[in-house]
């Protein structure tokens, strides 16, 4: 793991603090999420007070500090989807998953977070899952959304 | 032979104005725009929009059926056309005839309209135009102008051109269709100051949201000295509801990357920043490889033909952060710091980022900029009202009939927008009111919808333009829901700097939770308690606006404000009568038991976690209305339609 955040970081010679936000990001995109570890490393390369790195990266929603799961489920909670029912569609997943928004499930398969706007507003209301969109999702269809991620899982 | 990139930098982007094209490079552009074409395409809508509605499964289909077939055609992935309802979309343009476009085109129906087509013949349904300016081309007999089409004939598409029509990451088509011409033709014709004069002239006003005029901005940068000046695009579209700048990305890059060049040039910047929302990763990939294009033509890069200009361009990906839509906001993310606001002055124009003149412009605004060059400030100017010139982009989503991108010139009126562009509400419902500007705009109401769009009017009945978001909103929509919905947004998204909008957003948010839940205890003055929380509301309101840093904190309050304008029955109907009239509050909905249904299960009983169920074994059971908190559990629980809500 520690020789793959400097296989990172090697790519960014002589770095300053302005590039302290898109380590981070290609650190998450490679691990998932930041590691306590990781972000003591990257502080350690750009000189910089871990407790300030924490400070950048709690402030932007785009971090998260727990491994994801095998799925990680994003829903829309943009305006539009709220009008057309997106708080039921939560709801109906947290069910469904047995979890709340910002935990991952005990067997690690799937992970539920709730993002501002996907930008999909005209197919409203929109999850996505591993970047997948699905569309017009409703209390119905989100059990076989669900149920297919599942046997994909047996399958593979 | 095929024009190659040498082939169009001698033969066209070289060219000087009085220069006539050769009839031979007419033709070769005619190829490469795909109006003349040897080998027959499909194009396919695949925008983020269309993906999710299943546009990979069609384009997939389209490859098997062609290559089952053993025929020769290429598949181009498009952008996004604008009707996002009507994903996936599906277009074929066969040798010698007009280029076809098919709406709701799922996988399964790939196959049967292909199989029509490539015989010369039309299918039967789901037809939604052709591409009746593709002159030289016959024409499908019967079909209709995709011009002609009501979402379509309103419109003037400037900014979305290309979008859903051209090969997004294919620079030559861009260049056939006559781009970076307007930005060469600036490098050679203006100087800085003339730029700067020549877009002020056209009266062109910030898109992302202020209004302030381009022109007049650029020349605060261009008049401060220094040997390093900044451009920055903000494509951080964070207001929920808005989505044009991801179109415009996803479907003409290099119409926005032109924009830029043309900006750098006119304020003196060598470097330039795409400041983009992480959560676009299909507008990041095109923009990575059109930027890649664009330096192998030499528009970027340095000495740029010859004019000894030099530009770089690079994207930064935002980490996702509302407030970072604010000009100093945004510098600090770029520079890796938390992405707070500070005061202004000094303006971003006069000290930066890293300190240097800076100018920030939204992607609908740059986007504008080739068209005007080319036209003209004049022709620009001609469109609009007296203060708002040219064009807007509208994402048109909610309830509302057909949802998606509609650009419309200035001065149109927002019902044209939403009940003849757009089909009105579906239904049959009734339209209660259309939200603006996301979360710092406000609603119109069916009163306000005749006024023309403009960002002066707009304010005058409290809502802005923002960046042009609409969600519309039906009578299964509750106001005061909304209100909570966007006061939780904001309430989040607050960087925290000032205690007003910090602390006051929250309180806010609270305020409305109160209102919008049962009142526990009887007892209690807890009505009267409630309905001083409203008037608290607008008090606290005001205090926020006035006494907040930034544009976030200081429009914080306008969706509360503006739907207490409009709607304050509503609250009132929540406050006195716990009532919500759209349903839409669950927690003041009331439930009883229906005497004739109810066997005395008891599965309800045991399910209240208030014990607010009370009845015998096999005897009807009954709800206390003082313990409920109308949490909805006995009506999941009851097996028999007895419990009722109200």
């Amino acid at each position: 793991m520690t020789s793959s955040i400097q296989e990172i970081l090697n790519k960014y010679p002589n770095a300053g603090h302005d590039s302290l936000i898109p380590i981070l990001q290609q650190v998450q995109e490679h691990m998932g999420y930041l590691s306590e570890e990781s972000v003591v490393e990257v502080g350690k390369y750009l000189n910089m007070p871990t407790s300030k790195i924490f400070g950048v990266a709690t402030f932007y929603n785009q971090f998260r500090f727990n491994a994801p799961g095998k799925f990680h489920v994003q829903v829309c909670r943009g305006t539009a989807c709220h009008v057309l029912g997106s708080a039921t569609v939560l709801n109906e997943i947290e069910k469904n998953l047995k979890i709340k928004a910002g935990q991952t499930t005990k067997d690690k398969m799937f992970s539920l977070e709730v993002v501002a706007c996907i930008g999909a507003c005209g197919l409203a209301p929109v999850i996505s899952i591993n970047g997948e969109f699905h569309a017009k999702v409703t209390s119905e269809t989100i059990k076989t959304i669900f149920e297919s991620y599942r046997n994909r899982e047996v399958v593979s | 032979m095929m024009a190659d990139k040498n082939y169009l930098i001698e033969n066209v982007l070289r060219r000087t104005e009085k220069e006539e094209l050769k009839p031979e490079v007419l033709r070769q552009l005619k190829v490469l725009r795909g109006d003349e074409n040897t080998k027959p395409v499909v194009y396919v809508g695949a925008g983020t929009c269309g993906l999710g509605a299943g546009a990979a499964q069609t384009m997939q289909h389209a490859r098997t059926w062609l290559s089952e077939k053993g025929i020769d055609a290429e598949v181009i992935p498009v952008g996004c056309i604008g009707l996002c309802s009507s994903e996936p979309l599906l277009d074929v343009k066969l040798p010698g005839r007009k280029r076809i476009s098919f709406e709701h085109v799922s996988a399964e129906k790939v196959a049967p309209i292909l199989e029509q087509v490539f015989a010369g013949k039309l299918p039967q349904a789901d037809i939604l135009g052709q591409f009746a300016e593709q002159d030289t081309q016959e024409s499908w007999e019967h079909v209709p102008a995709l011009t002609d089409h009501f979402f379509f004939k309103p419109q003037v598409r400037l900014v979305l051109e290309n979008c859903g029509i051209t090969n997004p990451v294919s620079i030559e088509e861009y260049i056939a269709r006559g781009g970076y011409r307007a930005y060469l033709n600036s490098l050679k014709v203006f100087s800085r100051e003339e730029l700067c004069d020549f877009v002020e002239k056209s009266g062109l006003r910030g898109r992302g949201g202020g209004g302030f005029p381009t022109g007049k901005k650029w020349k605060f940068a261009l008049g401060t000295e220094s040997e390093q000046k900044y451009l920055i695009c903000n494509a951080d579209e964070g207001d929920p509801g808005a989505f044009m700048d991801r179109a415009v990305i996803e479907g003409d890059p290099h119409k926005l990357l032109e924009g830029m060049a043309i900006a750098a040039y006119a304020i003196g910047a060598s470097k330039a920043y795409v400041y983009i929302r992480a959560e676009y990763p299909l507008a990041i990939e095109r923009l990575v490889i059109a930027i890649d294009q664009a330096k192998q033509y030499g528009l970027i890069g340095k000495n740029i033909f010859d004019s000894g200009v030099d530009l770089d361009i690079v994207i930064k990906k935002g980490a996702g952060a509302f407030v970072c839509g604010e000009e100093t906001a945004l510098i600090h993310s770029i520079e890796g710091k938390r992405g707070m606001p500070r005061p202004r002055p000094p303006f971003p124009a006069v000290s930066g980022l890293f300190g240097k003149p800076t100018i920030i412009n939204n992607v609908e605004t740059l986007s504008n900029l080739p068209t005007i060059i080319n036209k003209g400030a004049d022709w620009f100017s001609s469109m609009g009202t007296a203060t708002s010139k040219g064009t807007k982009v509208f994402a048109l989503s909610g309830k509302i009939s057909l949802t998606g991108l509609v650009e419309i010139p200035m001065g149109t009126s927002i019902r044209e927008i939403i009940f003849t562009v757009a089909g009105g509400v579906p239904n049959g419902k009734k339209f209660k009111a259309v939200q603006m500007g996301g979360p710092s705009g406000g609603c119109v109401t069916d009163q306000n919808l005749d006024i023309p769009i403009d960002y002066e009017s707009l304010l005058n009945v409290g809502a802005m333009m923002g960046s042009g978001g609409m969600v519309v909103m039906d009578e299964d929509t509750c106001m005061v829901d909304v209100a909570k919905f966007f006061m939780d947004f904001i309430q989040r998204e607050s960087c925290g700097k000032c205690i007003p909008c910090r602390e006051g957003t929250r309180r806010m948010l609270e305020i409305l939770e109160s209102i919008t839940t049962k009142p526990k205890n009887r007892e209690t003055h807890e009505p009267l308690a409630r309905f001083k929380g409203v008037l608290q509301i607008e008090k606290l309101g005001k205090v926020i606006r006035d006494t907040s840093l930034c544009g976030l904190g200081q429009s914080a309050p306008n969706p509360v404000l503006s739907t207490l304008k409009w709607f304050r029955e509503e609250y009132e109907e929540h406050v006195f009568d716990k009532k919500c009239r759209a349903g839409v509050c669950t927690n003041l909905r009331v439930y009883t038991i229906d005497v004739e249904n109810c066997t005395g299960c008891t599965l309800c009983a045991k399910k209240c976690p208030t014990n607010a169920i009370i009845g015998g074994r096999k005897q009807p059971h009954f709800i206390i209305p003082d313990k409920c908190i109308s949490c909805g559990a006995c009506e999941e629980a009851c097996n028999f339609n007895a419990v009722k809500v109200s």
